[in-house]
């Protein structure tokens, strides 16, 4: 009951704020139709949807963690944390009523990303579903970082490390707009180690049907979720348990 | 009965000791006030009487329950309304209002109940559906105080709860806080001096960390042979200053 209350803050917090849905939903779809209309012009297949859908969706999930990691520092340096510190709540009321409300919401943004891509020309068929949840430990990555980015830094940091650097990160080294490979070298290896490339990789794989590679790449994604959950968890705790809020 | 009670409750962050064994006794239905300037250790010890923070020493009681060892219990009891507003800036009031209730588990009727209750205890009806972003700092405040009482606390931490308001609304907010006196425990901190004077019953004056004298506005005064509270305020801060 507590932690759902406190859950249904956070949704209102975060829907009510235009520029959230200007960003996580306007500002993907735009890309979508842009890529989509710029590859009806060119010859070669670059932009063909059932490849930039996956990773349009990806890039999407990244501002899930801008808004997750706003509302949560906005929430402590407005001293509202300060003042819910002092309720009879859990550290695990506390996680759960922030995480809660964001995995409907990413998964709002997926769905409406591949609804787009359907209108655009995507079939609809079994393949294009596991794309979609593919697509779900990479939401759930997102929501860490931003409980992470929320917990250890103020409102401005946590624009400037989510809002540029994060967004920039998983659309420069997750090979949405260009194959890895025609840079390679150092670019490729970095792209590799961090999950964004995974990530797209495996909901690609779903859904053009290479089922084998799906794990492969998911496991990247699920293991830094894990890492960045735990860490997140810990660092929220701590900032609980001392004495700033 | 005593509401709180204070045991060589002590803060030090590293080596600067912020808080220096604070013995202090306040009674059920008091409303305290901690008085002192920028730094004087009154928000460590409301930090530490609410659970925000950890003694490094020492420890306290609130109706029983040790802040160290009984911490969730004390939190039943307790509510505050910090130094910011801490208001939920895209709920509406009415929102706000019903958020802090559901936290304290109460049910859905007894949370409209309370709802109502405060709207109309706070002059907060007119404004019930407006965000909390776009009321007056005044208005968010009373509406901060609000979201403290909503859950029927027993003791009532009030953190500079006028600051940066102007003479009408603080005026609004102290008649506010009257209303409250004798129902409930209050402890609130100010640096206003007319304040500590209008609303409380007994002042506690800190100094570096240290609780340097407590009394009735008049007995401090005449502790220090002063006119006025300010007189003596600035007589026990510079002879606490000299004693170093």
């Amino acid at each position: 009951m507590k932690t759902i209350a406190f859950a249904a803050r956070n949704r209102k917090e975060i829907v009510r704020d235009p520029l959230n849905l200007a960003f996580g939903i306007g500002f993907p779809l735009i890309i979508l139709f842009l890529l989509t209309a710029l590859q009806a012009n060119i010859p070669a297949d670059i932009f063909v949807i059932h490849k930039l859908v996956p990773g349009v969706a990806m890039f999407g999930l990244s501002f899930v963690s801008l808004f997750s990691g706003m509302l949560i520092a906005k929430d402590r340096s407005s001293s509202f944390l300060t003042r819910l510190f002092t309720a009879p709540l859990t550290a695990p009321d506390y996680i759960v009523g922030y995480t809660l409300p964001l995995v409907p919401m990413a998964m709002i943004q997926i769905l409406i990303c591949f609804l787009a891509a359907i209108f655009l020309g995507l079939p609809v068929s079994f393949n294009a579903l596991l794309s979609i949840l593919s697509l779900i430990p990479t939401a759930i990555l997102f929501i860490a970082i931003g409980l992470l980015a929320g917990s250890i830094l103020n409102d401005k940091q946590v624009g400037g490390v989510c809002g540029a650097l994060l967004t920039n990160f998983s659309a420069w080294l997750s090979g949405i707009w260009f194959d890895l490979n025609l840079i390679g070298g150092w670019f490729k290896g970095i792209a590799y180690v961090l999950p964004f490339a995974h990530a797209v990789e495996a909901s690609r794989a779903a859904m053009s049907g290479d089922y084998a590679s799906i794990l492969p790449h998911l496991w990247w994604v699920i293991g830094y979720a894990a890492v960045i959950i735990v860490i997140a968890v810990y660092a929220f705790k701590k900032k609980m348990n001392g004495n700033e809020a | 009965m005593i509401a709180i009670q204070t045991n060589n409750l002590t803060k030090k962050f590293k080596d600067k000791t912020v808080l220096n064994a604070l013995n202090l006794s306040i009674e059920q239905g008091e409303l305290f006030t901690l008085l002192g300037v920028n730094g004087a250790g009154k928000t460590t010890t409301i930090k530490m009487l609410t659970c925000l923070s950890k003694p490094t020493a020492g420890d306290a009681a609130l109706l029983g329950d040790s802040i160290v060892s009984n911490a969730y219990a004390v939190k039943e009891k307790i509510n505050v309304s910090p130094q910011e507003t801490a208001v939920a800036r895209n709920l509406s009031v009415r929102e706000n209002l019903e958020f802090i209730a559901r936290i304290y588990g109460f049910d859905k009727k007894t949370v409209e109940k309370k709802v109502e209750e405060m709207l109309m205890k706070f002059n907060l009806m007119d404004v019930a559906g407006d965000k909390a972003k776009t009321l007056s700092g005044g208005t968010q405040r009373r509406l901060s105080i609000a979201m403290a009482l909503i859950s029927n606390p027993e003791i009532l931490f009030l953190d500079e709860p006028t600051l940066g308001l102007d003479v009408l609304s603080r005026r609004d907010l102290w008649t506010a806080i009257e209303k409250l006196k004798g129902k409930k425990t209050i402890i609130l901190t100010t640096h206003y001096m007319e304040e500590a004077e209008a609303l409380s019953d007994r002042i506690g004056i800190m100094a570096k960390g240290k609780l340097k004298a407590v009394g009735t506005a008049a007995e401090l005064m005449a502790k220090s042979n002063a006119r006025t509270l300010e007189e003596a305020f600035v007589s026990l801060v510079v002879k606490e200053g000299s004693e170093q």
